[in-house]
């Protein structure tokens, strides 16, 4: 088997990256679900059901495109910039930290400040959280994965110690959960009875936003430059540990925006149930997207059907809803085959 | 019993990569005791005709025979049992381990409980002795020199009891006086037997060592003969497929000082030296040109000049101004144009369009940014005058430089260097690997630059494209320069002394200078 | 002190040597990966897959041996697909390794939420009982650190010597070694690098697998969502540390489940003035610290996240 370059890549064929790997998602998880004893098909459309079938599943599966979406970002910047930051979950926390920290009556200012003001704290959170590792990166050469990846731990511990601890809210019932956010500090409801917050709109605009950075400006080609080979962008003078310590504080910022979006628009308090992994799931929001800014607000669309359909999909086929979890997983690793036979074709022997 | 047939015979291989036919029904044969010469330009199809004698690509059509008996194709573990044995020009070795070590991977079958050093330590002794090379097999190959590590190579190919063996380009990296000593190692191997087939595209040696020499261009065999009955001229056409083109160059006035190196010394983390000493002056319009043997400070020297590397003592003066700590950024601004010697690697991002790779060394400066942000309509001008007053053949400015040939990176490099009207160029190998083309080329923007009252510093291994462009020539020795030699009162023999430390010869030189 | 009077008790290190046989599968394994020239990252997921099969194993009235080996089979099994995406396709490492964790971990839990649904307290199996060797448990301190232990424990040290035997002093050791740091000098010899990389990582990923069934057949009795809890990033940290070399990595595991079991019992003794989350903080500490001590001199395989492409130079 020998792998040949592709001479000219068409957007047909890059087009087929995604769809070719909700497909193979979707068959390995077929697989499981007949192993469980019901039909995919009913699964398939249970699972659109659930998600796309009412004003009330829309709303869940939008409101839940707004973590992925920052995280997706977060991790497509990082990403292009060869910065594996896996430490997206530990950033959100961080940023969902200080937004409770300063949001729960500590400052009070009209919703038109407070919002930014926290959002901004949260963003210095998480981009100061992601500065550690990125800089054992570049002065001590240290997989940037490993360290970020540990740092997630210490992170959650140190949420559940303030959650069990110093914050705990007495009113909370014995729950271990902090105090809510004061009112100026939540973000307001976009439908009536759903829980889709503003959130959504801060989310497009970042999407928009690190769009535009990564195309239009010096920093985004920096970015891209000392992603593609550090040798040579070094040769032509671009200062890549600046660069990367940038990425750093942007991806970490993204990730940070996650925390406090959740934070202020859906739960009001901080728990430890904040985040279900989406740091991790960004992660595959950002590789389906092919990192591709815009690309992240349809990724993070199908994750959030994926992940709110399973789970009303797994409740009435009495499915373990860890499917959700596989078919992400799946279509990971599909992505990636995919992109690769966008670049190369396969020739036997 | 001597048998008539030839140990090695290629019938009609054939090979195409896609619309490129690397090799076009090539038939080649070796006899026993034998040097065949192959000769070629790169991208000829020496190498993947190598590749499929070694198994590693499978030829469209076409046999390969080995005393008769055919090989079947595309497996290089009976390829190396039939007692074929390459050294690689890259050596294929593994810096952090013995020589031990990479002799004897491979050589006992994988699933033995135990490895039988000392066996194979009597065995390499013993080839070492017959052959006389010598190595220490306990020592690791990262404290080798060049020569040792080819050695080295030489030994693990007649560890497997080798039959035919296979150099590519060996002498690429040696000194005169180290390539001598290899060629006696041959010699030797050829009167035991072996059938030795030696690609290159030195025709001097060729002459001196080769039985026969065969030409290959464009994938097709063009010329074939006994190295008794032609002449290196005559290769030389063949090779090219026509006369060389001349490459003239008329001396111009030399003006100001434009860059100069006074006792420069610099070293690394671990406190080696890699500049010695180092003095340079270049004036406007001036070429001058840095010999030696690959691996004795001109990477350095070239990252000294490109802002890489900080000198730990010494001056280095830019335009009469002092640069006391040297960065990339620093030198471009400051007029310093850079053609580095890996172009995939350094000077080329080959996952970027043709126009983001032109905007590396330049999209800071004021006609293509504004407040940060990239001004794309310039950039797209700047690049679609580039590459056609350049001539690049590119897929487009929006195609990705992977694509592009080796020739045509180098022009896009050139242009992007030259485009700047940079007062200082850096040129390192900038010919290596090219046709003869795209090198005439190149030597013509240097030359032209020049004339235009730059100064230029080309790094080269080639000494015919020194002699042809330099005004002065320095000899790089462990990682000092000589003083300046005129090209016109030395021969490349003596340069080739100088290349191998022999300082006295320098000194002769220039006394001679001095005297006339 | 009592502290220093603990680190020459027997107990203490025979429990340390116990907490380290996790994180000396899942290093050694993650070793062999890495020497081969391939970054497991797969590695958190697999150990959550072979705690699950080996459990799972057992508790469907398995055999505790082939539990083991069921779950060594799963994890050569995820090795596999790691090894296609990373060596034959040339994927990149980082990414397939993530890919994989979360395969696996979802993947694990998925299955045992299908095996045993409906259920809140996971129920219990009869795990390995320690194991005393005759004479040789009577040696002083050694006898009970050592040869007291889980067979799973001693399993783990035996492997430990033997691929340090293997990568030293055998044919295949030197052509996994010669792989993570040339692969053209190994293919040059005629040798397949593909099919090196590949037995590597499935036989490392194999033993990561064996690392997470210890935890469940072994250390515990039970099968927890989410219990393999960062070990598998740990063990990647403490390859690091080792230097790639199975002897010091042993001592690495060692030494930091060391400093774990007295951690726990600081933690113990101190009562609550620090809060217990600090406590379970340092591990990860640890390793992170352990990684910047060692960033500098490790000599890393050369060709450690190098795709090989035959042909290519």
């Amino acid at each position: 088997m020998r792998l040949e370059p592709r001479e000219n890549v068409t957007l047909l064929i890059k087009a087929m990256v995604p769809i070719s790997a909700g497909i193979i998602s979707l068959l390995c998880c077929s697989a499981l679900i007949i192993w469980a004893g019901a039909s995919p098909l009913e699964a398939c459309v249970l699972l659109i059901k659930g998600s796309l079938g009412s004003r009330f599943a829309i709303s869940e599966t939008l409101t839940r495109t707004i973590p992925l979406i920052f995280c997706g970002l977060a991790a497509a910047v990082a990403f292009r910039a060869k910065l594996w930051n896996i430490g997206a979950e530990g950033q959100l926390y961080a940023g969902a930290c200080i937004a409770t920290w300063l949001g729960t009556g500590m400052i009070d200012l009209p919703p038109w400040l407070m919002i930014p003001f926290l959002f901004a704290a949260g963003a210095l959170a998480g981009g100061l959280l992601l500065l550690g590792p990125t800089i054992l990166k570049t002065k001590f050469a240290l997989d940037e994965v490993v360290t970020t990846l540990l740092l997630n731990f210490i992170v959650l511990l140190f949420v559940n110690w303030l959650v069990f601890g110093p914050w705990k809210d007495p009113m909370a019932m014995g729950w271990p959960q902090a105090a809510p956010v004061i009112d100026s500090a939540t973000l307001g409801h976009i439908l009536a009875k759903t829980r889709l917050h503003w959130g959504l709109a801060i989310a497009i605009i970042a999407t928009f936003g690190v769009w535009f950075l990564m195309r239009f400006t010096t920093w985004g080609y920096e970015i891209r430059a000392v992603g593609h080979s550090q040798k040579a962008s070094h040769f032509a003078g671009i200062p890549i540990n600046r660069v990367i310590i940038r990425t750093a504080l942007i991806s970490g910022g993204l990730a940070g925006f996650a925390g406090v979006s959740e934070l202020c628009g859906l739960k009001g308090y901080l728990t430890l149930d904040l985040s279900p992994g989406f740091g991790y799931s960004g992660i595959v929001v950002a590789m389906l997207a092919s990192l591709h800014p815009l690309g992240v607000l349809l990724s993070s669309l199908f994750i959030a059907i994926l992940s709110i359909g399973a789970d009303s999909m797994s409740r009435s086929l009495n499915i373990s809803n860890y499917i959700a979890d596989v078919a992400t997983a799946v279509s990971l690793l599909a992505v990636l085959l995919s992109m690769m036979l966008t670049k190369y074709t396969i020739r036997w022997r | 019993m001597i048998s008539e047939r030839p140990l090695l015979s290629l019938k009609a291989i054939t090979k195409t990569f896609g619309t490129l036919v690397a090799n076009d029904n090539i038939d080649l044969e070796l006899n026993r005791g034998e040097v065949l010469a192959l000769l070629g330009e790169n991208g000829a199809g020496k190498t993947t005709l190598m590749n499929i004698l070694f198994g590693h690509y499978r030829a469209d059509h076409g046999t390969i025979e080995i005393d008769g008996s055919q090989l079947s194709p595309g497996s290089p573990k009976e390829a190396l049992q039939a007692g074929l044995g390459m050294v690689h020009q890259h050596f294929t070795l593994a810096d952090n381990m013995t020589v031990l070590d990479n002799i004897m991977l491979g050589t006992e079958p994988l699933f033995s409980l135990r490895r039988h050093n000392s066996e194979a330590i009597t065995k390499i002794k013993r080839l070492s002795e017959q052959y006389e090379i010598d190595v220490n097999p306990n020592s690791k190959v990262n404290t080798l020199s060049v020569g040792q590590r080819q050695r080295v190579e030489i030994l693990k190919a007649l560890y497997r009891d080798t039959r035919i063996l296979i150099l590519d380009e060996p002498t690429a990296v040696l000194t005169p006086q180290e390539s001598d000593h290899l060629f006696a190692t041959l010699k030797l191997l050829v009167t035991e037997g072996l059938a030795i087939i030696f690609i290159t595209h030195k025709l001097r040696e060729v002459m001196a060592v080769s039985d026969r020499c065969l030409v290959l261009r464009h994938g097709k065999t063009i010329y074939q003969c006994r190295t008794a009955d032609t002449t290196a001229h005559k290769l030389a056409t063949e090779m090219v497929g026509g006369e060389l083109p001349k490459v003239l160059r008329k001396k111009s006035e030399l003006g100001k000082s434009l860059f100069e190196l006074n006792n420069i010394n610099a070293s690394d983390r671990k406190g080696h030296q890699l500049l010695r000493d180092l003095n340079l002056k270049l004036h406007a319009g001036e070429i001058i040109g840095i010999a030696g043997v690959s691996g004795n400070g001109q990477s350095h020297l070239a990252d000294l000049v490109s802002g890489l590397l900080t000198p730990s003592s010494g001056q280095l003066v830019l335009n009469g101004i002092q640069v006391d700590k040297p960065t990339p950024l620093h030198m471009l601004r400051k007029g310093v144009g850079r053609i580095p010697e890996d172009r995939t690697a350094t000077g080329v991002i080959g996952d970027m369009t043709v126009l983001e790779n032109i905007a590396l060394e330049k999209y800071w400066k004021k006609e293509y940014s504004r407040f940060g942000m990239l001004n794309s309509r310039t950039l797209a001008n700047h690049t679609r005058k580039l590459t056609t007053s350049f001539d690049v053949r590119c897929g487009g400015l929006h195609s990705s430089a992977r694509n592009m040939s080796g020739g045509n990176m180098q022009k896009l490099i050139l242009s992007r260097v030259l485009s700047e009207n940079p007062q200082v160029i850096l040129a390192n190998q900038p010919t290596w690997g090219l046709d003869v083309g795209a090198t005439a080329f190149v030597h013509r923007q240097l030359i032209d630059a020049c004339s235009e009252g730059a100064g230029v510093i080309i790094i080269s291994e080639d000494l015919d494209e020194l002699f042809s462009l330099a005004d002065t020539i320095q000899v790089m020795y462990q990682a000092s320069l000589s003083p300046p030699i005129d090209p016109a009162r030395t021969t490349a023999a003596e340069l080739g002394l100088a290349m191998s430390g022999h300082r006295d010869v320098v000194h002769s030189l220039l006394l001679k200078e001095a005297q006339s | 002190m009592d502290l220093v009077q603990l680190l020459f008790e027997a107990g203490f290190w025979a429990a340390s040597v116990r907490m380290a046989t996790p994180l000396i599968f899942g290093t050694i394994g993650e070793l062999i990966c890495e020497r081969a020239g391939v970054l497991n990252l797969g590695i958190e997921g697999i150990m959550a897959a072979g705690c699950m099969t080996g459990w799972t194993w057992v508790y469907f009235g398995g055999d505790l041996w082939m539990g083991v080996l069921a779950a060594a089979f799963v994890g050569a099994l995820f090795g596999l697909l790691h090894a296609v995406f990373t060596v034959h396709l040339g994927l990149s490492q980082h990414v397939t390794g993530l890919g994989i964790t979360m395969l696996a971990a979802a993947l694990s839990s998925f299955v045992f939420r299908m095996l045993l649904p409906n259920i809140t307290t996971p129920p219990k199996i009869t795990p390995f009982q320690l194991l005393e060797i005759p004479f040789l448990s009577e040696i002083p301190l050694l006898g009970k650190v050592v040869f007291t232990q889980s067979p799973m424990t001693i399993l783990a040290l035996l492997t430990v010597i033997v691929v340090a035997y293997f990568l030293k002093k055998t044919p295949a050791g030197l052509a996994l070694s010669m792989t993570g740091e040339n692969p053209m000098a190994v293919e040059s010899q005629g040798l397949s690098v593909f099919a090196i990389r590949t037995w590597a990582v499935m036989t490392g990923s194999a033993l990561m697998a064996v690392g997470g069934a210890f935890l469940t057949m072994s250390a515990f009795d039970a099968f927890y969502i989410g219990m393999v809890n960062g070990r598998g990033w740990i063990c990647i940290a403490l390859v690091v540390f080792a230097s790639w070399n199975p002897l010091k990595a042993l001592l690495g595991t060692i030494i930091f489940a060391a400093f774990d079991a007295l951690q726990m019992r600081v933690q113990q003794q101190s009562g609550m003035i620090i809060p217990y989350q600090f406590y379970l903080m340092m591990p990860y500490i640890f390793s992170i610290v352990a990684l910047i001590i060692m960033s500098r001199r490790s000599a890393y395989p050369k060709a450690l996240l190098v795709p090989f492409r035959k042909g290519e130079r």
